[in-house]
């Protein structure tokens, strides 16, 4: 019998390799209690929370919560249903309508997860014969939306607008063209030159698909995202979001100006066929993207932390991911997966959690330390950061 | 149309900076074998394939792509 598994024995040796050296292992963290938005006791300990991808800090927000309780006791723990079929409630009504309102949208379109959400948009609108263009730094659930339909993919290098323009170039005037791309890229915290890439695109007759998954709330005027920031939002055919950052629950959207947009709803594969979100989550849901609304002092608050932690990080003499502050996430360039390991377990003992970033999933091979910030870190926490840092960093020899 | 030995020339200039193990160049030799490049690399080299055809070679292509003599095939079918 061939062992179906053996094609994963270089995953399971990298593991191996690197447990070896006596590490904990970074990837099967428990969170015994979550005390706030910042805030969690992991092995006993209290520890600063700097990489949840919770930039608004909803979580605990009191409206929010209680939203959430009241949903749960009127419409009960679940739907146990398609939206299709039995799935769709109220709440999901409201919650759509709120987004079609903080986006300023005529459609809204709520999946169960983010990832849904690309998956079905991508798979279900670009078909056989036509194309899809990303990049190559692109979410794995823009890969998986690309590998689930039947169009042709078309990778082009990271953020590179001639790259893209070229491509677009080459491919037949009249075949159906989406380009799909990213406001913030989630690995490093660096920004899409949507602007240009949106301009090349639209010139080449292409429709365009952005995940504003990592700007919602807090890039923008309105928190629309980069798109907005960049004066293209109106150029964008499609946005695709996500509760589980800055709307602090689960769960994904699109929302589109298309005048058809509609009969996504009946051939999005992974809308049809999965259950629904629980009415505690759409209640929660949109209430917190109601309040994200009116955020703009959060906002402030947040790039200040960005500015505060990037600035500090780069004079303590760590290697970042971008020059400047450019979104809430801070990438550490660590010089190898067992020192990235290394400093990583070291923050724990200080009591500081960040993501460990790995080969595949990181660009070039890069071990990354990713921190994303919070509208609720206090400007003493992230003090308390940079000093954790500063003696992690001392103690494995990377600073 | 290129001349098919003219091409395999062509494209083992372009595959000699990115032959970091030195692999001897055939119709035969495999990228993830032989060349043991990982995915990143395979990318940055498409890319230069790309430029230089002026082509475009797209993921769909390059999963049925595994030997040398296979892209030399398919870039000489493309850049027609």
């Amino acid at each position: 019998m061939t062992d179906l598994f053996s094609k994963f024995d270089p995953l399971i040796q990298q593991r191996e390799e690197l447990l070896s050296t006596g590490v904990t292992d970074p990837f099967s963290l428990v969170m015994e209690e979550v005390k706030s938005p910042t805030v969690a006791i992991c092995n006993g300990k209290e520890t600063i929370l700097l990489g949840t991808y919770n930039y608004m800090g909803m979580t605990f927000d009191e409206d929010v919560i209680a939203a959430g309780k009241d949903a749960l006791e009127k419409y009960g723990s679940g739907t146990t249903g398609s939206r299709v079929l039995n799935g769709t409630y109220q709440g999901h009504k409201e919650c759509e309508e709120a987004l079609r309102e903080f986006y300023d949208m005529d459609h809204a379109m709520v999946f169960s997860t983010g990832y849904q959400a690309n998956l079905g948009i991508i798979s279900a609108i670009a078909g056989k014969g036509d194309y899809v263009i990303i990049d190559i730094d692109s979410h794995a659930s823009i890969y998986d939306g690309c590998a689930m339909g039947n169009a042709e993919t078309v990778p082009f290098r990271h953020n590179d607008v001639e790259a893209l323009e070229k491509r677009l170039k080459r491919l037949p005037a009249d075949a159906g063209k989406l380009v799909v791309l990213e406001g913030v890229y989630s690995m490093l915290g660096d920004l899409a030159p949507l602007k240009e890439m949106v301009r090349v695109s639209k010139e080449a007759g292409a429709m365009v698909l952005v995940d504003e998954a990592h700007s919602m709330g807090f890039i923008g005027e309105n928190g629309r995202g980069v798109c907005e920031e960049q004066g293209v939002i109106d150029d964008c055919d499609f946005i695709i979001g996500t509760f589980s950052k800055s709307v602090g629950t689960v769960g994904g959207f699109c929302v589109s100006n298309h005048p058809k947009f509609d009969v996504m709803r009946r051939v999005c594969r992974p809308y049809v066929f999965t259950a629904s979100l629980p009415p505690s989550v759409v209640a929660t849901a949109a209430t917190s993207i109601r309040k994200l609304m009116h955020g703009s002092n959060k906002r402030a608050h947040l790039w200040e932390n960005s500015k505060t932690l990037h600035g500090g990080l780069k004079a303590l003499g760590f290697e970042l991911g971008t020059e400047t502050p450019q979104s809430a996430i801070i990438a550490v360039i660590m010089p190898d997966l067992a020192k990235g390991a290394m400093v990583w377990e070291a923050l724990l003992e200080e009591g500081l959690y960040v993501n460990l970033a790995i080969p595949p999933a990181t660009p070039a091979g890069m071990t990354l330390l990713r921190c994303s910030l919070c509208a609720e870190h206090t400007s003493e926490q992230v003090q308390d950061i940079l000093g954790r840092f500063e003696r992690a960093g001392k103690a494995v020899g990377i600073i | 149309m290129t001349d098919r030995n003219e091409m395999f020339e062509k494209m083992k200039g372009l595959i000699e900076p990115f032959n970091k193990k030195g692999a001897e160049l055939s119709d035969e030799t495999t990228f993830a074998g032989d060349l043991e490049w990982d995915s990143l690399t395979v990318m940055d080299f498409v890319a230069e394939v790309e430029d230089e055809f002026d082509i475009i070679i797209t993921m769909n292509m390059q999963a049925e792509i595994e030997k040398v003599g296979q892209l030399v095939d398919a870039v000489m079918k493309l850049a027609e």
